[in-house]
């Protein structure tokens, strides 16, 4: 063990069923350190920090503590937090109901008797310690959520923490909380509690990290010190993409040769929705295929959602062939010829219990409306139709859809979308977590449609696949539209620099 | 040879006991057994005359299918308001005492021993519609647009309903002496089959048609299976919360006229007094999960008479009013332990090793 870490795991193993989670990943973190940990999805961050606050158990590998000789065994959260790991979550987890002092000492007295003034007293001195602005008497859920987050650490903090894990604190924070909780952090670091930090956002973790590891597909990548690693390399290290890889040449895009450049089918202006985006402009144009890309919690899915009235529409204008439509809801954007397929399968997209047959049918059905129901008959023609032709497997038609894999739920859901004929499709992340051949199939589903006159965007946290459909990309950071790459400029090496920001191109 | 008849003849059994409808039908099987056991005549149906001189038919049957009625007619709305919001509403005794009160106070006007009924019966029971389904609505309304859990917000009426029922008559007890009236809950002359039979069979026929012409089910268990994505897919989940709990205010007006009818008067503390427990229980019974979702209308309807049959088995067995609970709650919990996972889970174990053996036979 090195002579200042704190914590040191070593060649850490973790799989569940199908799918190696975690594969020898070491990760080491120093006394009064802020320790980036960084990955796209599904690169085994939060099996990293489950592992090490006892959540999950590892297959294989060794923790080591500071003060411990042995390899530590971590079997649950309890176990983690009496060896002073704390962690603090994106989402609060404490009692909104309670007060900031009941918050801070729940559950960690065993006595039956309890002081409330000195619980009250010692929770006051906590807080002013760390200058946090909260009385300890006063309701958690009158703090607004940043102080909130506060409470939380302070209450990691009190519980003689070595090692504070901060999973995606900021992301429902502004500005001005962001810079109080860094603030905070800081004094923690001169306190030498080292701090494990995760999060989505690059500018954030150049402001207040010293150190970044890098994990890719359940794997190491590496450990660098921040001023050794630019952006530029931070995401192609993330993205698993080397700079100067131009094997990834594009594809022949003959396809969708646009015949009428100019007029724009859909057009947004200034559009916003109360998700937390910064006003964009969007066009689409007949048979063309664009795509938003961005690192995960760039605002991507957010603007999507805001062209098709998911989320609640707080300015800018939609047109349609010209002509200004108003979009408040979902139905609204339905009507006017607009599909969507959501980021995520199991909670906006599948109807869990019902069948796949009702699943397929169920946006057309509402677009009919209320007093034409779709006959069984029709229902089973299209569902059979659907099924044959994106080859979907499953039992039956009316087999529920919740009992068929990941790939063929996506498939229905697509079904469902395509049965209502829509003029502009948004598919958003639908390639997340299914195999490779369905991946393929629907890449090319994709780029059929689009030469048979559909408007298509296409979301994907997958660049390579991005390049391969798209004809024109959106590129956004931190919730801003940050510029748009089309024909030549669509490369690899383009989108990395563009994401990263402007000022450190590729080297 | 006879192996392979008992292997479809168990196949055929295992696939009809993973039926939704298996339980109420299985619970109907095992009252109806145990009555023929016990006393057979409990299947006797007599034709008689009442005492105006009408044929009637009369027998534990015809009490079974009479009294049923109104759950039936409850529950219809019940499994509606489940399936959407995953809740249910517990004021549907007190929105009766309501409804009833209702239809009684515009037959009387101001008098409440009235020589003749001041208005026409079907005005009175078409305001008690508008009133009954006006107070669904504030039900619905706190549930879908509030997001009040739904027995929380339907506490409200629960506790205050009945107060309500005896203020619209100023606390009197109006009686109808109008023998037309009393068809509703009793006979009409001529016709030997009670009318609250009919009057649900009617309600079971417009569900039906309701069901098979609009979309009204795949919308309820749309939403309440999965809320966010059918909002997505352009439903508005709220509308449609809201819209049950209509319908079930309208299920309570029909109830409660029937219910009045029957005593031609009211009794605001006693009137469908637990009735909602009943409701909810059929809903229960006919396999429909209470946490909302897919629904089977069917099996909920003959779940209502399924509880009107072992109220009227314990009936015949001198169990007194005050002790039935007790004994329905016994059984209650049996039906509800056997439809949780777990057993079902046991018993379909317990079925494939009967079926493993059956095959050894079968090679040995």
């Amino acid at each position: 063990m090195k002579e200042k870490a704190v914590l040191e795991m070593r060649n850490i193993h973790k799989s569940f069923p199908g799918v190696r989670a975690l594969q020898g990943v070491d990760f080491t973190l120093c006394e009064g350190e802020i320790h980036a940990l960084m990955g796209e999805n599904g690169a085994g961050k939060s099996t990293l920090i489950k592992v090490l606050t006892g959540v999950y158990t590892k297959d294989e590998g060794e923790i080591f503590i500071k003060g411990k000789e042995k390899a530590v065994i971590i079997r649950s959260p309890q176990d983690a937090q009496k060896l002073g790991i704390s962690t603090v979550y994106q989402e609060i987890t404490l009692c909104p109901n309670l007060s900031v002092a009941e918050n801070m000492y729940i559950g960690r007295t065993s006595s039956v008797y309890q002081n409330w003034k000195k619980m009250n007293e010692d929770a006051d001195q906590i807080l002013k310690s760390l200058d946090i602005p909260a009385s300890a008497t006063q309701q958690l859920a009158s703090c607004s959520i940043a102080v909130q987050q506060m409470v939380a650490i302070a209450r990691a903090v009190d519980m003689d923490c070595k090692v504070l894990i901060l999973d995606e604190p900021t992301s429902s924070l502004d500005e001005q909380e962001v810079a109080k909780l860094f603030k905070l952090m800081r004094d923690l670091k001169e306190r030498g509690v080292g701090i494990i930090f995760v999060t989505h956002f690059l500018d954030q973790v150049y402001e207040v990290c010293d150190k970044i590891t890098v994990l890719r597909d359940g794997r190491l990548v590496g450990e660098y010190e921040i001023k050794d690693l630019p952006r530029v390399q931070l995401v192609s290290k993330m993205l698993g993409k080397d700079l100067d890889d131009m094997s990834d040449i594009k594809s022949e895009q003959s396809a969708y040769d646009k015949e009428d450049a100019s007029a724009s089918v859909f057009e947004a202006e200034g559009l916003v929705s109360n998700a937390g985006i910064k006003p964009f402009d969007f066009y689409i144009k007949k048979g063309e295929v664009n795509g938003f890309t961005g690192l995960l919690g760039s605002g991507r899915s957010e603007c999507v959602r805001a062209i098709f009235g998911a989320d609640r529409v707080t300015g800018g204008t939609v047109k349609k062939d010209g002509k200004t439509i108003k979009i408040t809801k979902p139905l609204d954007a339905m009507r006017n010829g607009i599909a969507y397929l959501p980021e995520d399968r199991k909670i906006d997209g599948i109807v869990g219990d019902l069948s796949v047959r009702e699943n397929i049918v169920l946006a057309l059905q509402v677009l009919q409306g209320f007093f034409k129901p779709i006959s069984k008959a029709d229902a089973y023609k299209f569902a059979d139709e659907y099924i044959k032709l994106l080859g979907i497997k499953t039992a039956s038609a009316d087999t529920p859809i919740k009992s068929l894999s990941g790939g063929n739920q996506q498939k229905v859901i697509l079904a469902r979308w395509l049965l209502t004929h829509p003029e502009y499709l948004i598919l958003d992340e639908p390639t997340r977590g299914i195999d490779v051949g369905t991946k393929i199939d629907i890449q090319k589903l994709v780029l059929k449609l689009a030469s048979e006159g559909m408007s298509i965007t296409f979301i994907s946290s997958e660049t390579d696949e991005m390049l391969r459909t798209c004809s024109r990309l959106v590129v956004m950071r931190d919730r801003k539209v940050v510029g748009e790459l089309s024909g030549e400029e669509l490369t690899q090496n383009m989108i990395m620099s563009t994401i990263a920001g402007g000022d450190n191109n590729a080297e | 040879m006879q192996n392979k008849e008992m292997k479809s003849l168990s196949e055929s059994v295992m696939k009809l006991f993973r039926k939704q409808i298996f339980i109420p039908i299985a619970a109907l099987l095992v009252l109806a057994v145990f009555n023929l056991i016990t006393d057979p005549s409990f299947f006797k149906i007599t034709l008689g005359y009442n005492s105006v001189g009408d044929p009637v038919l009369s027998g534990y049957l015809m009490t079974i299918l009479d009294y049923g009625s109104e759950l039936a007619i409850l529950a219809i709305g019940m499994t509606l308001v489940t399936a959407a919001t995953g809740g249910q509403d517990i004021s549907v005794g007190a929105g009766i005492a309501i409804a009833g009160s209702v239809v009684l106070r515009v037959l009387c006007g101001t008098d409440s021993r009235p020589e003749t009924l001041q208005a026409p019966i079907i005005v009175a029971f078409l305001i008690s519609c508008v009133v009954a389904m006006l107070f669904g609505a504030f039900n619905g309304a706190l549930v879908a647009y509030f997001k009040i859990q739904p027995m929380v917000a339907t506490l409200i009426l629960f506790t205050a309903g009945r107060s309500i029922a005896a203020w619209i008559n100023n606390n009197e007890l109006p009686i109808i002496s109008d023998p037309t009236f009393s068809y509703f809950g009793g006979f009409i002359p001529g016709i030997p089959v009670p009318t609250p039979f009919f009057i649900a069979v009617a309600c079971m026929v417009i569900i039906a048609l309701v069901l098979k012409f609009t979309t009204l089910g795949l919308y309820t268990q749309s939403v309440g299976i999965n809320e966010s994505s059918s909002r997505l897919n352009g439903l508005n989940p709220a509308f449609i919360k809201f819209i049950t709990f209509v319908i079930l205010g309208l299920c309570v007006a029909v109830a409660g006229l029937i219910k009045v009818s029957r005593l031609s008067s009211i009794n605001y503390s006693v009137i469908a007094k637990d009735i909602e427990m009943d409701a909810i229980l059929a809903v229960a019974l006919g396999g429909n999960a209470l946490s909302g979702g897919k629904f089977n209308m069917t099996a909920s309807i003959l779940g209502a008479y399924v509880i009107q049959f072992l109220t009227t088995t314990l009936y015949k067995f001198n169990v007194q009013s005050d002790a039935l609970s007790a004994y329905k709650a016994v059984v209650v919990i049996v039906l509800v332990v056997l439809s949780t996972p777990v057993v079902r889970e046991f018993l379909s174990g317990l079925g494939k090793k009967i079926k493993a053996m059956i095959h050894v036979k079968e090679v040995g």
